[in-house]
């Protein structure tokens, strides 16, 4: 490979300047290599993004720092001194703290009582307790990090649930904070805090590792950045000498189109519509706010928002497997049955389709293979069950084939469980199925969820084309660039009722990115 | 990335070697009471596999099983756990002696499916009530099945004891059925074909059940209801997402469960004892679980496993008789430690494997790569 650097060289004596090094760090699982000769120097007192497609071995490299697993071979050196790290003791005692994806905090205690958790100075919490809220109150004025202590966690926004894990980083001392996806679950202004705290965290001279897979971050916030693909370390490069085009070739290892390449829609008649739409669960909890919209032909219809405001609700409701608790639905002209969960079959027959936001739990069984995933939700169909409801296991085999072959599903064998296929696949193979079976609406929940950036080029070139078949697309997803780069027409969703809706070429991602937490600005200015 | 295990290991092997390890500690058990393990094993083989008598007992006790253990198989799939199979046993029981008693019948060849469908009537009924109560109110089936075994109990006491005794008589069970009730033993069909074997109460049952275990096969692997219940049991959010009904999924599986489970009243009620006594069922029910687990859940892993409690439970009896020592509840510590073996220390066995294989692929694949 011409473009991987060799930072052989680089193996020489500890550099002080470096807050950590990784020094030739391999580590395989079995037969696969997740980490193969690592070299990663990250200076003190900056930003660094590792970026990388899922898969590529970041998680590893950082779960090897913080101690959850144990090198195969190589050296890790912190502020110049080779450091063995155990377990995750070992990396907070040498300065290291994590902000993991998913957040690992105890809901029902409050802020201090989860700050403290496993730092208690003594038996009594008293003391322990009160160290703590005047240290938060400290870090609160130097970071903008600012929390009520007493708040209990489970209420708090995942905003502040975030500054809660941060906070407990820094409460145990931590110089190298190391962040994995930490703008998933925000809204942009949300996102925008926090790269204000990253950044006043920095200029205190605290080390950032930065684990994300939206480029727009990494050029926004990081001051040097390392590209991972498939085990290896491809580059380290200085932020503001590259461009996220070359970072997404580095990571994918070819040239990628970040931008889809679409004509103007024109759609037709409306094909779906959603009047007055309310839906609450079994907390009584309203999740739907009277919603009310048209889809037509041959448009893509974005849902932008937070996670949680309403959109995966609205998508199940639409698609059958959650009841609606009021409104109507009518899909050409006809109404649909909102009242039960299972009320996928009907929408199939009708022409409605769906691929969920969750292939794992929904839109595949894991543990079936391929044949009989790729007909999954179709099975009663007669050509897969024959008389006496015989599955014909020919036909499956068949339809599967052709599947992956249109799809270039990889690799091409329909006996493979999907368990064992990459992200992007699986969702090839739900994706597949679904447009295959000739909807006239297809409903699409997070399509490039953790997908690689190569198939999501291919997966939005198969819902354009759906589209300029005619037919009409909704689309719900929490990425707004995702969103921007598909839909025709956008509905921004807040709190289980839709805040705004614009046409996509007249908005851009700050007016999106308020909508999404509430606030129309068009309204505002009127008022 | 391929699965861990080659098929015939997970098969196999695995089951294998969780027995080799239940015989070693049964061994050490046997040694521990001053008797000798190669001696033990070898009455346990003999008595249950050493003579057509022997065998014939052996095939009995593992018709039963394969029943029972069907039963439990067919909910696995529906990840439900139904340890009902006691209880749905009896009452299952309970309708194959209704049938059998309900007419004079003429010939075996017209009380039989009379028989099977009262077993699998009264049986799917008895596992219905559970399978409701999860569908519909998410009462867990693990507690109410077992609940039920005890209810079943208490019902076909109440029954036989009031009921169904004959008059003037002090033993709690029916009366004698008709002869034209009677299944044809294996002994009275072999010698029909010229093959002599002792005359052992192994029945026509056993034929049933080896086809009610590939109509089990064809359920679960070809069907499309079998395709529903898997893909079910293995999520059911995705079985939601595809039109399937979870309610309708679970009480139709534990309904066959049931149904499954009732007919092993054939082999013993109308095969053997040609009346309904008290504990007919005898732990059968709860034997079919660790047969599905040892089996994992295929009918042709229930049909051997089967046949391996069929020999414990016949080379056991013969064991307890030839060496005094090693008691009749030694035996229940025996097949006790092959369950636990089999069943819930799968992993002990299986987790190391799984690595050796690893290692092996491994070193097999750095090999060639080695003289670069």
């Amino acid at each position: 490979m011409a473009d991987a650097a060799t930072p052989q060289e680089r193996r020489g004596p500890p550099d002080a300047a470096l807050a950590i090094e990784l020094v030739g760090i391999s580590k395989s699982f079995g037969p696969v290599q997740a980490n193969k000769d690592i070299h990663l120097p990250v200076r003190r007192g900056t930003i660094h993004g590792i970026v990388g497609e899922n898969g590529a071995g970041k998680s590893t490299l950082m779960s090897i720092l913080y101690g959850f697993y144990h090198a195969d071979a190589g050296e890790i050196r912190i502020n110049g001194t080779p450091t063995e790290i155990p377990d995750s003791q070992a990396a907070i005692a040498s300065g290291i703290g994590m902000v993991h994806q998913h957040f690992m905090l105890v809901e029902p205690f409050t802020v201090l009582e989860n700050v403290i958790l496993g730092a208690e100075d003594g038996a009594l919490l008293r003391p322990s307790l009160a160290k703590a809220r005047a240290e938060l109150t400290r870090l609160a004025r130097e970071y903008e990090l600012q929390v009520d202590p007493d708040a209990i966690v489970g209420d708090l926004s995942v905003g502040f649930q975030q500054r809660v894990e941060i906070l407990k980083a820094l409460y145990r001392h931590a110089d190298i904070l190391i962040l994995d996806e930490p703008t998933g679950v925000l809204t942009p202004a949300e996102a925008d805090h926090l790269f204000r705290i990253l950044k006043s965290l920095r200029d205190e001279g605290k080390t950032i590792v930065l684990i994300t897979h939206k480029l727009r971050e990494i050029m926004a916030i990081t001051d040097e950045v390392s590209v991972m693909r498939r085990g290896e370390m491809v580059r380290t490069l200085a932020t503001a000498e590259t461009s996220p085009a070359e970072l997404a070739e580095l990571m994918v290892g070819r040239r990628v189109l970040l931008q889809v390449d679409k004509k103007p829609a024109t759609p037709g008649e409306v094909v779906l519509e959603v009047r007055d739409l309310r839906m609450t669960d079994r907390h009584g909890v309203e999740r739907l706010k009277s919603v009310s919209f048209d889809l037509r032909a041959g448009e893509i219809l974005g849902i932008a928002g937070v996670a949680g405001n309403g959109q995966s609700e609205l998508l199940e409701v639409l698609a059958g497997i959650r009841a609606a608790s009021g409104g109507t639905v009518r899909f050409k002209g006809k109404p649909l049955d909102l009242g039960s969960i299972t009320n996928a079959d009907d929408r199939r027959d009708a022409g409605v389709s769906h691929v969920p936001e969750d292939r794992h739990r929904r839109g595949l069984v894991m543990k079936f293979q391929t044949w009989e995933n790729a007909c999954f939700g179709y099975q009663h169909r007669p050509e897969f069950a024959g008389p006496m409801g015989i599955m014909d296991h020919a036909a499956m085999r068949e339809d599967a084939r052709e599947k992956i072959a249109k799809f270039d599903i990889r690799p091409p064998d329909p006996e493979l469980k999907a368990a064992n296929f990459s992200g992007g696949n699986q969702q090839k193979i739900v994706l597949a199925r679904e447009i295959e079976s000739d909807p006239d609406v297809l409903l699409v929940g997070q399509p490039t969820r953790g997908v690689d950036i190569g198939a999501i080029e291919f997966i939005h070139q198969q819902i354009v084309a759906l589209r300029d078949a005619g037919k009409a697309v909704l689309l719900v997803s929490v990425e707004l660039d995702e969103i921007q780069a598909l839909s025709d027409r956008v509905i921004v969703m807040f709190g289980g009722a839709i805040s705004g809706e614009r046409a996509v070429d007249k908005t851009d991602e700050r007016e999106l990115g308020l909508l999404m937490a509430g606030i129309d600005p068009a309204a505002k200015g009127a008022a | 990335m391929k699965p861990a295990l080659p098929r015939w290991a997970d098969l196999a092997l695995i089951p294998a070697l969780n027995l080799i390890l239940a015989f070693l500690v049964a061994g050490l058990v046997v040694i521990s009471i001053g008797e000798d393990p190669v001696k033990a094993v070898r009455v346990l083989i003999q008595g249950s596999l050493g003579s057509s008598y022997g065998i014939g007992f052996t095939l009995y006790y593992a018709t039963t099983f394969v029943f029972t253990g069907l039963a439990v198989a067919i909910a696995f799939h529906a990840s439900l756990f139904n340890i009902g199979g006691e209880g749905q046993a009896a009452v299952g029981g309970l309708g194959v002696a209704l049938a059998c008693l309900m007419f004079d019948w003429p010939h075996w060849t017209l009380a039989l499916p009379a028989a099977i469908l009262g077993g699998a009537l009264f049986g799917g009924a008895w596992a219905f009530i559970p399978g409701y109560l999860q569908a519909k109110r998410g009462s867990h089936v693990v507690i109410t099945t077992i609940m039920f075994n005890f209810i079943a109990s208490a019902l076909v006491v109440y029954l036989l004891v009031n009921v169904l005794k004959v008059p003037g008589s002090m033993a709690p069970e029916t009366r004698n059925f008709s002869e034209g009730t009677f299944l044809p033993f294996m002994h009275e069909m072999l010698g029909a074909v010229g093959i002599t074997m002792s005359r052992t109460p192994m029945n026509l049952s056993s034929i049933l059940a080896v086809l009610a275990a590939f109509m089990t096969w064809v359920l679960i692997w070809r069907t499309r209801l079998g395709y529903e219940i898997r893909a079910f049991g293995f999520s059911e959010p995705a079985a939601v997402y595809a039109g399937i009904n979870p309610v309708k999924i679970t009480i139709v599986v534990m309904v066959m469960s049931g149904a499954m489970a009732g007919l092993m009243g054939l082999n013993v009620i109308m095969g053997f004892q040609h009346r309904m006594v008290l504990d007919f069922v005898g732990g059968a029910g709860f034997v079919g679980i660790a047969v599905a687990l040892m089996g994992r859940s295929h009918p042709v892993g229930v049909v051997l496993a089967a046949i391996l409690f069929g020999i414990l439970y016949q080379g056991g009896a013969e064991l307890a008789f030839e060496m005094p020592k090693i008691s009749r509840e030694m035996i229940v510590v025996i097949q006790a430690l092959v369950i636990l073996f089999t069943g819930a220390l799968e992993n002990l066995v299986r987790i190391p494997v799984e690595r050796l294989f690893l290692m092996m692929r491994s070193g097999a694949r750095q090999a060639p790569g080695a003289g670069e």
